[in-house]
């Protein structure tokens, strides 16, 4: 096996796995967040303004570290540098 | 396959590239700033209000609102750089649905230059409202050992602010992308609805998360402010 296989194998099960658990954990994360953000609007419908907006600068926090898994995995696959070192890009 | 529009390079002006970013940012500031120009063209202040007219004040109101609720103040101040910002990545975002459109928030150059000004609005937005002593000692509160996590804590969100716009934008572009080579039908349709969605939901976080950063670059210095106003009162 050359070294260009091995790296592409590599990349390409590490970009795999990188969006599966970051995709899946963020979203566990998001569910826990909005399901308290929808219990507290139910038991105080006039602070939905407020709760609301928190809720959604929350949500965006915890995206980020599965956005981050996903341009990672899209670097691995379309802009690895490893790849390039080999001779192969 | 091009991961970014900074990628396709229309011609070059000396070292300088003019990229499809460039041009399709160009494009998004002539948009806004034609349609303001046409819309102040015929302002009017009695009953038959244009209908651009009455967009742009569902508009304004909009964002003005939203700013008095986090800053609790009057909103003014800070309604040209939040507005500034909600309208221009609301509009290149949308704008992506049309064909041959590459929005330029799908490059991370335009969005760390949108971060960056933030990183930079927040002291000076601080600065203003409490002067400059006040804003840096507000760096040591409450202790100064936290000096580095508070600055270090300031890079990382801006990276964030920058990577999240960035990373949404430009990974539905590329769903459609590739959709359209696995299944061309109907699929990339519904995808494209769905990044409208996103779109204008990444505009709202970002102008928020950027007012919510402001806010508390103020607030942090402004509240030892009213507290030593209240300590001289019972003086």
């Amino acid at each position: 096996m050359t070294d260009v296989t091995l790296i592409a194998i590599v990349s390409v099960f590490t970009a795999g796995i990188t969006v599966a658990i970051g995709a899946g954990l963020a979203a566990l994360g998001e569910g826990r967040a909005v399901a308290e953000g929808l219990r507290s609007i139910a038991q105080q419908p006039d602070e939905t303004a407020s709760i609301s907006r928190a809720m959604f600068v929350g949500l965006a926090m915890i995206e980020t570290s599965a956005i981050y898994c996903f341009v990672i995995s899209l670097i691995l696959i379309f802009a690895n540098p490893f790849w390039r070192a080999a001779g192969a890009g | 396959m091009n991961l970014s529009p900074d990628e396709i390079v229309y011609f070059r002006v000396g070292p300088l590239n003019v990229s499809a970013t460039l041009v399709f940012t160009w494009l998004v500031i002539v948009l806004l700033v034609g349609a303001s120009l046409l819309v102040r063209r015929n302002l009017r202040a009695e009953p038959p209000i244009g209908r651009m007219q009455l967009v742009f004040e569902a508009l304004i109101g909009f964002v003005l609102d939203q700013i008095r609720e986090v800053v609790r103040q009057d909103p003014r101040p800070y309604l040209p750089f939040i507005g500034t910002l909600f309208l221009f990545i609301l509009t290149s975002n949308v704008l992506g649905v049309v064909p041959g459109f590459q929005p330029p928030t799908a490059s991370l150059t335009t969005t760390a230059a949108l971060a960056l000004a933030v990183f930079f609005a927040v002291p000076a937005f601080g600065i203003a409202q409490v002067g400059l002593r006040r804003y840096l000692r507000s760096y040591l509160e409450p202790m100064p050992l936290m000096l580095p996590f508070t600055v270090l804590g300031e890079i990382t969100r801006t990276l964030a602010l920058a990577v999240r716009l960035f990373g949404n934008v430009m990974s539905s572009t590329l769903m459609v992308a590739i959709l359209l080579v696995v299944a061309p039908l109907v699929f990339p349709v519904l995808l494209q609805a769905m990044g409208l969605l996103m779109g204008v939901l990444q505009a709202y976080i970002f102008a928020v998360l950027a007012l919510v950063y402001i806010a508390a670059g103020m607030s942090e210095s402004q509240k030892r402010l009213s507290t030593r106003r209240i300590t001289r009162g019972t003086e």
